[in-house]
């Protein structure tokens, strides 16, 4: 049987209603995704079936998921986090500012830790040997670049605006455009991978991953503002995105890195 | 909106995870990141092993990261896993001195990774473990698990975490010695034997 859109359509309505309803019946908003989401097929197999097991912090404040590994300058280039400079010509598509601030539960910035991103090119290709999909590579662009955050928990990439493109989840899939980041906290705890998205993009409805994200308010977080003061003057479009890490941390040190 | 207005708590709530989809390859992983253990150092381990799914299949397309004490129990604050060349852009590789205590390592078409890293010492309650967590295409949350070293009985039976758990969920936690400093590690994601994970509250 071919798996269409409008079979993964009814499947992401239904998992939507089933946790609408869970919350109704006094259930907590889940901000995350279950691991098991069958409409985004690739997690079928590969979710566990048994509840983690919680451990609590508060028992132990020397458990090592309490730390984090150290990031430095050492760890990235001046380069790094402008996207548009790590070849010799210029990459084709628009040049896009993307910008926020990394903070954890408590609102507090995130300082000097290391933010990872990988994205598609203007064309929705990536730069990677496995990628099946037969859109242009620039060889201009890669799409991968890092960056410390600075004093204040702001970090700033200057990079391509990456375009949707077509999977095989089902039949005629596509994902909407969106960044890969990849962020360290105070805590190892506080690890997190997740994707950005762009404003208004009509592919949320029909894409199962930013739909695993099943709280509405929740999915929105993964959406980027339009930030005209980001917006460079005859150079780039901005973007602003701030990231909340979750899971708990040690004891606040007034100091900081 | 993702401009998070910090004045109230209740505003302040977390992004989501995703998951890191089929193509970070080129971007995450970097030379020499199982190579965790300063070179020739004494207390070097090797541990190994697969990740599988729920029919027992290796995933080729997954990565762990490990993060562990020196074996004083002490957790570094030392950067430079990443180590890169201003001049070139590339990888210089660490300096093969300084024990940054973390490394990413991905899966080879094998489902199979390893890592050399120094042994862990114990700190506070736990028996000596490194940390890890894991992930994959597939998998739309990061998964945490840990790696206990077999031998000391007395410090795994005190564990708080192990003496909670039955004995064959317990195993899956346990690395086997396979000699000479060597250990193995299968993280099983789903079914049969499957590998105990972790939330922290």
């Amino acid at each position: 049987m071919t798996l269409t859109q409008h079979d993964i359509d009814q499947e992401i309505a239904a998992e939507h209603a089933a946790y609408e309803k869970r919350v109704a019946d006094g259930a907590p908003v889940e901000h995350h995704p279950r691991r098991d989401y069958a409409p985004y097929r690739s997690s079928v197999l590969r979710h566990p079936k048994q509840p983690p097991v919680t451990i609590d912090v508060t028992k132990d404040p020397e458990l090592v998921e309490l730390h984090s590994p150290a990031f430095g300058e050492r760890d990235i280039t001046e380069i790094d986090n402008d996207l548009t400079r790590h070849h010799r010509g210029e990459p084709v598509g628009e040049r896009i500012t993307v910008s926020g601030r990394l903070l954890d539960r408590d609102g507090r910035p995130v300082r000097g830790q290391l933010i990872e991103i990988w994205q598609a090119n203007s064309a929705g290709r990536y730069a990677h040997q496995r990628e099946q999909h037969d859109a242009p590579l620039d060889p201009n662009f890669t799409g991968v670049g890092r960056t410390l955050t600075d004093d204040t928990g702001f970090y700033r990439f200057t990079t391509i605006q990456p375009g949707p493109y077509p999977w095989r989840n089902h039949v005629n899939a596509w994902r909407p455009a969106h960044i890969h980041f990849s962020m360290f906290g105070t805590a190892f705890t506080q690890r997190l991978v997740t994707q950005m998205y762009f404003p208004s993009d009509p592919l949320f409805p029909y894409d199962p991953i930013i739909q695993s994200v099943t709280d509405d308010a929740a999915r929105q977080r993964l959406v980027a503002t339009y930030d005209h003061s980001l917006s460079v003057p005859e150079f780039s479009m901005g973007y602003h995105w701030d990231i909340v890490l979750d899971g708990p941390q040690a004891t606040w040190v007034e100091e900081g890195r | 909106m993702t401009k998070i207005d910090t004045s109230s708590p209740e505003s302040v709530l977390p992004t989501p995870s995703h998951t890191v989809g089929p193509f970070y390859g080129y971007a995450l992983p970097f030379p020499g990141g199982g190579d965790i253990a300063p070179v020739g150092h004494p207390d070097t381990i090797t541990v190994q092993g697969y990740i599988t799914d729920g029919e027992g299949n290796p995933l080729p397309d997954a990565f762990v990261e490990l993060w562990g004490p020196d074996p004083d129990g002490n957790l570094p604050t030392t950067d430079g896993s990443i180590r890169r060349d201003p001049a070139t852009g590339g990888y210089l590789g660490r300096n093969g001195v300084e024990f940054t205590g973390w490394g990413r390592i991905q899966t080879d078409a094998n489902g199979h990774w390893y890592a050399r890293t120094l042994r862990p010492g114990a700190r506070g309650q736990s028996a000596p473990h490194l940390s890890v967590c894991v992930f994959a295409r597939g998998l739309l949350v990061h998964l945490f698990t840990r790696i206990y070293l077999p031998g000391d009985e007395a410090a795994l039976a005190a564990d708080p975490l192990l003496s909670h758990l039955d004995a064959d969920r317990r195993d899956t936690l346990i690395a086997a010695d396979t000699g000479h400093g060597t250990y193995r590690f299968d993280i099983r994601l789903q079914g049969e034997g499957e590998t105990v994970f972790l939330e922290f509250q």
